[in-house]
């Protein structure tokens, strides 16, 4: 354990000594590459005023408002897609059609319908992620084993107990992949909308460095996301995969 | 040996009215190509406290059948009574072990013993109680908190069949449960099995293809055969149990029923019987 932070810090380390490396060289302009000093100020002076930690509430919420109800709507499109055939040749084709479809693209419409607000943002996100929860969730529903339902049925389950002792559980592992894709789905539509349509948050606060030409500030909002990416993703999604493995049995 | 969990009156021969009786049910699959008639005319009863052993080779219906009982697949002709009143549906009085364990990863074996009691509703305390004593009636108190792939093929096949007797079923409809395990495991859970029956007063059906473990088991043997899937005889055995699988009686009554088998199984059957042409 010890051994493994070691070095997954001595990795790190190596990557920010490239990186000043890179900038002592001076093959570029420091405006083009800012040093890392340079990026640490500007993290320091935003976080001091506040407006990082602001951008980045203003942000998860919207992040968690959007992917809450597209999981609920996913779930319920994707299982019952899973369960019924016609659902699965009508709903489920239009899912798949409008999972290529970059959910940016809905941004117009979406500030057309809402106004120039968080729910134009919050369903940017919720179409960014929807499609693949609901994905996921159908081949969750297709590939329980058959034996799963019969043995419940056999205890005398209804559907509404099916669904909740059987069903949803028996989908986790097939889901873990999706939960986390609807996620990541959700965070790029989320700076994408942010960073378009100007009203606070991550994406506003990197659209500001840019047009202040301050790329200190943009290369920390960057880290900034890559940090708050990789502990959502240690903490909810790197737990939900662990247990499943270690429930089923797949881990060594 | 505690004889608390035994009814009154369980296990002696009631003259009363079956517990499960079948007229004359038929059951066709077609497929593509195929018809083939699963079930053909079967008409049996079965009396509470019974211990029943169907007896077949593979793909004579006899899975069918059990399905049938237990309400999982309903036949194309004929009627299911379960205590005088027609079978529906599937009912946790009618309970099925499967020959695969059929239980749930993401549970340990408490919760998937009580699975079955919560489906039925019952109480938290009295679905505590009842897990418990189930497990400890299959021998699996130390494996309690464990998860299915911790377990062996046959401590899985103890969970599936605690977690059936737990809900208290009126029947046990046992498919196979016992064909996946090795041969020493199987010894040792027929012999618990003959156990728990003397010790629940459960009323069995047990499905297999292994005539010696119908000798071992049943109070009756039925003898099933192929295509169309039929009862061809009836076999009552007297011996006393429990009944282990090396005494000259149960290998003279196993060599009895395959010598009621051999002949079908080995028979051709005539090409119009089962294909569409």
């Amino acid at each position: 354990m010890l051994f493994r932070v070691a070095r997954v810090t001595a990795f790190y380390l190596a990557l920010l000594g490239l990186w000043q490396l890179v900038v002592e060289l001076d093959v570029w302009k420091p405006y083009v590459v800012p040093p890392p000093k340079e990026v640490w100020e500007s993290f320091q002076r935003y976080w001091n005023n506040g407006l990082i930690q602001e951008a980045v509430r203003i942000s998860m919420r919207r992040l968690f408002i959007g992917y809450s109800i597209s999981l609920v709507i996913g779930m319920v499109i994707g299982m019952a897609a899973g369960t019924w055939k016609w659902v699965d040749e009508t709903v489920g084709s239009l899912v798949l059609g409008l999972q290529s479809l970059p959910s940016i693209t809905w941004l117009p419409l979406a500030v057309l319908w809402f106004g120039l607000n968080d729910k134009a943002i919050i369903f940017v996100v919720l179409m960014g992620s929807l499609f693949a929860i609901a994905i996921s969730a159908r081949s969750g529903v297709q590939n329980i084993p058959p034996l799963y339902r019969k043995a419940a049925l056999t205890m005398g389950a209804n559907r509404l107990q099916m669904a909740r002792y059987v069903l949803l559980p028996a989908m986790l592992p097939a889901m873990a992949q999706g939960l986390k894709l609807g996620w990541s789905f959700a965070w790029r539509s989320l700076m994408a909308g942010e960073l378009i349509f100007v009203s606070l948050g991550l994406g506003h606060l990197l659209n500001l460095g840019r047009e202040l030409n301050k790329m200190s500030l943009v290369v920390a909002i960057m880290i900034v996301i890559v940090a708050i990416g990789l502990l959502v993703d240690f903490v909810i999604f790197g737990r939900l995969e662990r247990w499943v493995q270690e429930r089923w049995g797949y881990a060594t | 040996m505690s004889l608390a969990l035994k009814p009154d009156g369980a296990n002696e021969p009631q003259e009363a009215q079956p517990l499960l009786e079948m007229q004359g049910v038929t059951k066709h699959f077609l497929t593509k190509r195929h018809n083939t008639t699963a079930l053909d005319q079967i008409t049996l009863s079965v009396k509470k406290g019974e211990f029943v052993c169907v007896v077949g080779p593979s793909g004579c219906g006899k899975s069918t059948l059990l399905n049938v009982v237990a309400g999982l697949e309903r036949p194309d002709e004929g009627q299911t009574l379960f205590a005088g009143r027609p079978v529906m549906r599937p009912s946790a009085e009618r309970i099925v072990v499967f020959q695969e364990p059929a239980l749930y990863p993401w549970l340990n074996v408490r919760a998937n013993i009580e699975l079955g009691l919560r489906i039925a509703g019952r109480k938290r305390s009295e679905r505590r109680q009842l897990a418990d004593r189930y497990i400890e009636l299959v021998n699996l108190k130390r494996f309690a908190k464990a998860y299915m792939h911790e377990l062996s093929g046959g401590m899985r096949q103890r969970v599936q069949l605690a977690r059936a007797l737990a809900v208290e079923p009126r029947m046990l409809l046992m498919d196979e449960p016992f064909a996946a395990l090795d041969a020493q495991t199987r010894d040792v859970l027929q012999l618990e099995l003959q156990d728990i029956w003397a010790r629940t007063g459960a009323t069995i059906v047990f499905v297999t293809h292994n005539v010696r473990e119908a000798a071992i088991l049943g109070d009756r043997v039925l003898v099933m055969t192929p295509a169309p899937g039929r009862l061809k005889n009836e076999i009552s055995i007297g011996l006393p149990r429990p009944r282990s699988p090396d005494t000259h009686a149960v290998v003279d009554l196993a060599a009895r029923i395959r010598q009621e088998l051999e002949h079908d199984i080995y028979a051709v059957p005539k090409p119009e019987d089962h294909y569409v042409i």
